[in-house]
């Protein structure tokens, strides 16, 4: 599923979006537009909304009893809560890293492939592709192309995280969003996820929840700063992290709270 | 204890308090053993008496001279059949209602009413489960005193056993998993049956043969509903009566005057291995998968 993304293109957008868990609002009439083709971070302090807005764009939420949500959420303009849509083919297209590495249990070569077997890929040779050209991606081909076999347990925290992204990259998805995907981390294992990023962006429409200002300042194209399920604002990254708008921005990436 | 030489006491109090301590232990101790000798003098006891017993021809063999004599192969066979159709009846509705509960059932009235009734079953006597295989399966249902019966009686008796431990198992599964599989774009039930099953089964394997364990050990459920007192030869149908060993030792025990001492023990030794070995087979599959299992 190929969908061409022109730059500036609007891929996901937010419209008046408010959401419910348990009788408590956790997203606040959120308005926002994420562009094709680049890196947003959605910043903020725990509780500030951004993971749950996260899920709601594959519908993980779904998961979930007790909830409700308000407002539209469309991809390239199709609303992704609307009839007629299949989750699955959903999530495909719309692909997740979480915040802990979180290895199938399995082989590497099974990791990679759980999602592209489930979705029907049998040919041997594609399968085989799949698995070259995703590793790539997320830069770890030079260190597993010798032991695919082996247990994805047998990783380093760092190799299984750059797994996860490789094994999202299988379905060749549109979006790809990352919930603190280096909180477990070592700077030099983030410093390589980050890479495989800025690298990613090209093909993929990415948002990353970041797990530090100071990441969110080196990968953002945009960013949008929430607070308590407010979004506060929303801007060229490079600006919002030096002369935000609003004070409460400025207050959290000076490191005041949060 | 070569660690305990580096716990040196500081000054009065702390020595005081590491004799209560030592104390609570040698009393924690004592309480296991407590649990395991009893154990031991049964299957001493019975191993003891029963082993002169044991012959090809007592295993193998049909009773005679008013079960005085001969072997106990009908009872043997019996206990295997209405094992195995305990098994058959009992799994796949265990399983599915554990699978159903743990993964797809919301928290509601009616999921709590089936929780409730599912740890009560657990708590019934098990004569009580008799007398309603009596009346469902033998009389209403007009299976008559049959394997059927019996093993459809065994079945319900086990069935809480199988729900809860198969339940256990696979809430023991972490949640994040279940997600994994659905951001790739599973749905809930491939996530169940690629992911979250094959991790469980371990956990309920053990719990289905501890369940089956139960059912084969038991006298009382079978009594009404397919045990035969006296019956030398083979069944032949599912309607048909059988022996059984456990019903078989309580009446050879108590129901038969001038029985043989031997034969007695020979017969509780042949349910104790039989009973004994699935017992140590679970626990190999247990720990086996546990080895195998990688979180």
């Amino acid at each position: 599923m190929v969908t061409m993304n022109t730059p500036n293109h609007v891929k996901i957008r937010f419209d008046r979006v408010s959401y419910w868990y348990e009788q408590q609002q956790v997203l606040k009439d959120i308005t926002l537009d994420v562009a094709a083709n680049a890196v947003t971070v959605f910043l903020g302090p725990a509780g500030s909304g951004k993971s749950t807005l996260l899920r709601l764009i594959n519908r993980l939420n779904d998961l979930l009893d007790n909830t409700k949500l308000s407002g539209q959420i469309t991809i390239d303009g199709e609303d992704i809560y609307g009839r007629g849509i299949s989750v699955p083919q959903l999530r495909r297209r719309v692909g997740m890293v979480f915040a802990l590495p979180l290895p199938l249990p399995g082989t590497i070569r099974e990791n990679i492939l759980y999602g592209p077997r489930l979705a029907g890929l049998r040919d041997r040779a594609r399968l085989e592709e799949t698995v070259v050209r995703c590793l790539q991606q997320a830069a770890l081909w030079d260190e597993v192309k010798d032991r695919l076999d082996q247990p994805s347990t047998s990783l380093s925290g760092g190799q299984q995280q750059r797994l996860c992204i490789a094994r999202s990259l299988a379905l060749e998805p549109e979006v790809l969003l990352l919930d603190e995907p280096t909180s477990g981390l070592d700077p030099i294992s983030t410093g390589k996820v980050e890479e495989s990023l800025l690298e990613l962006k090209k093909d993929y429409t990415i948002i990353i929840v970041p797990h530090s200002v100071q990441q969110a300042a080196r990968v953002a194209d945009h960013a949008a700063f929430f607070l308590l399920g407010d979004l506060v604002e929303h801007q060229e990254g490079r600006d919002l992290f030096t002369s935000p708008r609003d004070k409460r921005t400025e207050d959290y990436i000076t490191g005041r709270f949060g | 204890m070569p660690g305990s030489a580096r716990i040196q006491p500081a000054n009065a109090g702390s020595a005081r308090r590491y004799a209560v301590q030592r104390f609570g232990f040698a009393l924690l101790v004592l309480a296991s053993l407590l649990v395991v000798i009893p154990i031991l003098f049964v299957i001493g006891a019975i191993v003891v008496r029963g082993l002169p017993a044991i012959s090809l021809e007592f295993i193998f063999g049909m009773p005679s001279d008013g079960m005085k004599a001969g072997g106990i192969w009908p009872a043997i066979v019996g206990t295997l059949l209405l094992t195995a159709g305990t098994a058959i009846v009992a799994i796949p509705i265990g399983v599915g209602g554990a699978i159903y509960l743990a993964e797809y059932a919301h928290d509601t009235m009616l999921t709590r009413a089936i929780r409730l009734a599912i740890v009560n079953l657990a708590g019934i006597p098990s004569v009580v489960y008799g007398l309603f295989g009596l009346g469902l399966f033998v009389l209403f249902l007009n299976f008559g005193t049959s394997i059927l019966a019996g093993a459809l009686t065994l079945a319900i008796m086990t069935l809480p056993v199988i729900i809860s431990t198969a339940e256990e198992a696979l809430r023991a599964v972490p949640v994040e998993f279940r997600t994994v599989s659905a951001s790739l774009g599973g749905t809930r039930w491939q996530g169940i049956s690629n992911i979250v099953l094959p991790q469980a089964l371990p956990g309920i394997i053990t719990g289905v043969i501890l369940g089956l364990l139960r059912a084969g050990g038991e006298t009382a459920p079978i009594l009404f509903t397919v045990a035969a007192f006296y019956l030398p030869s083979l069944p032949r149908s599912p309607l048909d009566q059988t022996m059984a060993l456990p019903y078989h030792l309580y009446v050879i025990s108590t129901q038969v005057p001038g029985m043989p001492e031997k034969i007695q023990y020979g017969t509780a030794l042949v349910l104790l291995v039989l009973v004994l070995s699935l017992n140590l087979l679970a626990s190999w599959i247990r720990n086996y998968y546990r080895r195998k299992r990688q979180w």
